[in-house]
């Protein structure tokens, strides 16, 4: 069984402007060990995935519709306290920025102590081992004294360590990262990525990596998923989306990274801007900035399109797709 | 850090100097005492006699520069009344005011803290709107009223309570103090509880709209994704974030606690340093009244200073910024 099967996930912003559908029928699987890349421009709905799963959505926001089956119990039917007890111990998550996520006027003992503390009947000393042994894991230096320290005193990279270290302490099944390594150099990010890759393998844990980075997913994820405007709208293997971008959207993407061995080329970009998710067009929502569009797709939204590779799409000119991309 | 404090004690002086002009002159206009202290059926001759001895026979300026002199070697003055130094009169007073202002902030951070947290995480809810609603009363009502309304309920009407007066002391360091003797403790419930109410509704405003803003930073999200319960999340994780406002205000309310508990002490005849403002106002006795208020810039002073370095000891990022400064 996966570990983590969400069906036609609904997200919806109840706002003074109307609904917002934040997250308009998303669904994929996770199994154990497996990576998943979420990929998607800022306001895609990535996040808010990774939010309604924790069942962390901020009002005025509502999952209003679909199933999150975690180990095949929906999320969605469980107490506040059942859904508690899952927090940071079955499901952990990893933050965007790592200067906020730790409370500044608590030490980083208290902070990871608490985490354990809360989900096991164990000694204060117990817990503070279990913390030196997760720090040490993440590669902080002399990490018994750091336990002392501040969160101010740790550089935006060790504290994105230590949000990690907090997130691996009781062992989750599932990590949902939400862009946590967008706040950091490049060369802190890759030693972070490898590390989070690495550790998720040792132990089996799913992991769900959002970015809108795919060069980051690319060498991480083994399933890649990309959403526009609250729908995914390509999924598969990674090296599949890689090579064989189905939808437009997802070979602008590919097409404006820079590199891949095409020196002298100009690099594609995607006209346009992402639409406002309050006011989306009727047909599909990528209709607007992309070249293929048609009539068909100004007037109806694709569904969902699976070639035998565990592939899906949605889109009406896949084939076409590809040429954009080259 | 050195620059800093020494920016702040010249700011003082000043202040001081300002304060001993406008007092001294203020006071000076109310009335002659002399008539107060002599016998109505008094002979010119001892009028005059009277007027040479304390020096009010001289022109105002020489009277203002011998205060000053007087009172930057610590003296100022001999009670007409009491006939001892005005200062060491009102130091002597001053214990059972400092008792009261002290239970009368615990009172108030106890009842202030707690609520406002609660209003602040239920601010949308009927909850946080009643308790909001509920301090317009602490804010807007009056003193007096609160104290005899106290009075009447638990005093008179219950009889769970004294209504007046100080109960027993116990001595502790030298200084007679009722609050650690339980009788005495009864005696301090009242009147503390009339000093807090204000702050108490001070404390509730501040805790709910710091509460509000800690509840939408990242920090409490993550606390929630590490399935940390709410109620540590209020008060150990929001809690903590929100007292440095908190104890600002509260420490420059401390002192406004120990200078204008006039009324309070008044309805509830509690033997302290305002009760001792009152009856030396009514008696005209200007040492005293010159004392006291000289006393309240000098401890709002003090305050001001301690409340600073308190600043530094919640707040550990300060810390960090003075110890490299």
């Amino acid at each position: 069984m996966s570990v983590l099967d969400i069906r036609d996930l609904q997200t919806h912003f109840f706002t003074d402007d109307g609904v917002v559908k934040a997250v308009d029928g998303v669904s994929f699987s996770l199994d154990a060990g497996e990576v998943l890349g979420l990929v998607g421009e800022s306001g895609s709905g990535k996040s808010v995935t990774g939010f309604s799963i924790l069942r962390l959505v901020d009002p005025p926001g509502r999952v209003v519709g679909g199933e999150i089956l975690f180990h095949g119990q929906d999320l969605a039917q469980l107490s506040n306290r059942e859904m508690r007890s899952l927090r940071g111990n079955r499901i952990a998550m990893i933050f965007q920025d790592p200067m906020m996520t730790l409370n500044p006027v608590l030490r980083i003992e208290t902070q990871m102590v608490e985490a354990v503390r809360a989900h096991e009947r164990i000694s204060h000393a117990a817990a503070r081992d279990r913390a030196i042994t997760t720090l040490a894991k993440v590669g902080i230096p002399s990490p018994a004294e750091r336990l002392a320290a501040y969160p101010h005193q740790f550089s935006g990279g060790m504290r994105q360590r230590v949000a990690i270290a907090i997130a691996l302490l009781n062992g989750p099944e599932l990590i949902v990262a939400d862009e946590p390594t967008t706040a950091l150099d490049v060369t802190i990010q890759s030693q972070i990525l490898a590390e989070v890759q690495e550790l998720a393998r040792e132990t089996g844990t799913a992991l769900i990596w959002i970015t809108h980075d795919l060069a980051v997913v690319a060498g991480l994820a083994d399933r890649i998923s990309v959403m526009y405007a609250g729908r995914i709208v390509e999924s598969g293997p990674t090296e599949q989306v890689l090579a064989a971008p189905q939808h437009p959207y997802t070979a602008g993407l590919l097409g404006s990274i820079p590199g891949h061995g095409r020196r002298g080329e100009r690099l594609t970009q995607i006209p346009g801007m992402a639409p406002s998710m309050s006011r989306l067009p009727a047909g599909c929502a990528f209709a607007p900035r992309c070249d293929l569009a048609s009539e068909m797709c100004r007037s109806t939204a694709p569904m969902v399109t699976e070639t035998g590779a565990g592939q899906g799409y949605r889109c009406h000119h896949p084939n076409a797709a590809q040429k954009v991309a080259t | 850090m050195l620059v800093f404090l020494l920016r702040r004690l010249a700011q003082s002086v000043f202040v001081l100097i300002a304060m001993m002009v406008v007092v001294f002159f203020g006071v000076y206009m109310i009335g002659n005492p002399v008539d107060i202290l002599i016998s109505p059926d008094a002979t010119p001759a001892e009028i005059e006699e009277t007027m040479a001895r304390f020096g009010f026979d001289q022109p105002v300026y020489i009277q203002f520069l011998k205060f000053v002199g007087n009172a930057l070697q610590g003296d100022l003055g001999r009670s007409f009344v009491h006939g001892e130094p005005a200062v060491q009169l009102i130091l002597s007073y001053m214990p059972a005011t400092l008792e009261l202002a002290l239970l009368g902030l615990i009172f108030s951070i106890a009842i202030g803290v707690p609520l406002g947290v609660y209003a602040g995480y239920k601010a949308d809810r009927w909850q946080g709107r009643a308790i909001m609603t509920g301090s317009i009363f602490g804010f807007s009502l009056p003193n007096f009223w609160v104290g005899m309304l106290l009075i009447l309920i638990f005093a008179v009407e219950l009889r769970w309570l004294p209504s007046t007066g100080r109960g027993e002391t116990v001595e502790v360091l030298g200084l007679r103090l009722s609050i650690f003797s339980s009788n005495g403790l009864q005696y301090m419930i009242l009147p503390a509880l009339t000093l807090a109410l204000y702050k108490a509704s001070l404390v509730t405003r501040l805790a709910r709209a710091g509460t509000q803003e800690a509840l939408m930073q990242d920090y409490v999200k993550f606390a929630r994704a590490k399935g940390i319960s709410e109620t540590r999340i209020l008060f150990v994780h929001v809690l903590k974030n929100i007292m440095i406002p908190i104890i600002t205000v509260l420490g420059l309310e401390l002192g406004s606690m120990i200078a204008f508990a006039v009324v309070t002490e008044t309805v509830f005849a509690w033997p302290g340093m305002g009760k001792l403002l009152i009856d030396s106002i009514t008696t005209l006795d200007r040492p005293v009244i010159v004392a006291y208020l000289m006393l309240t810039v000098l401890i709002f002073i003090i305050i001001n200073f301690a409340v600073d370095v308190i600043y530094t000891l919640l707040d550990p990022r300060v810390r960090v910024k003075g110890e490299a400064a």
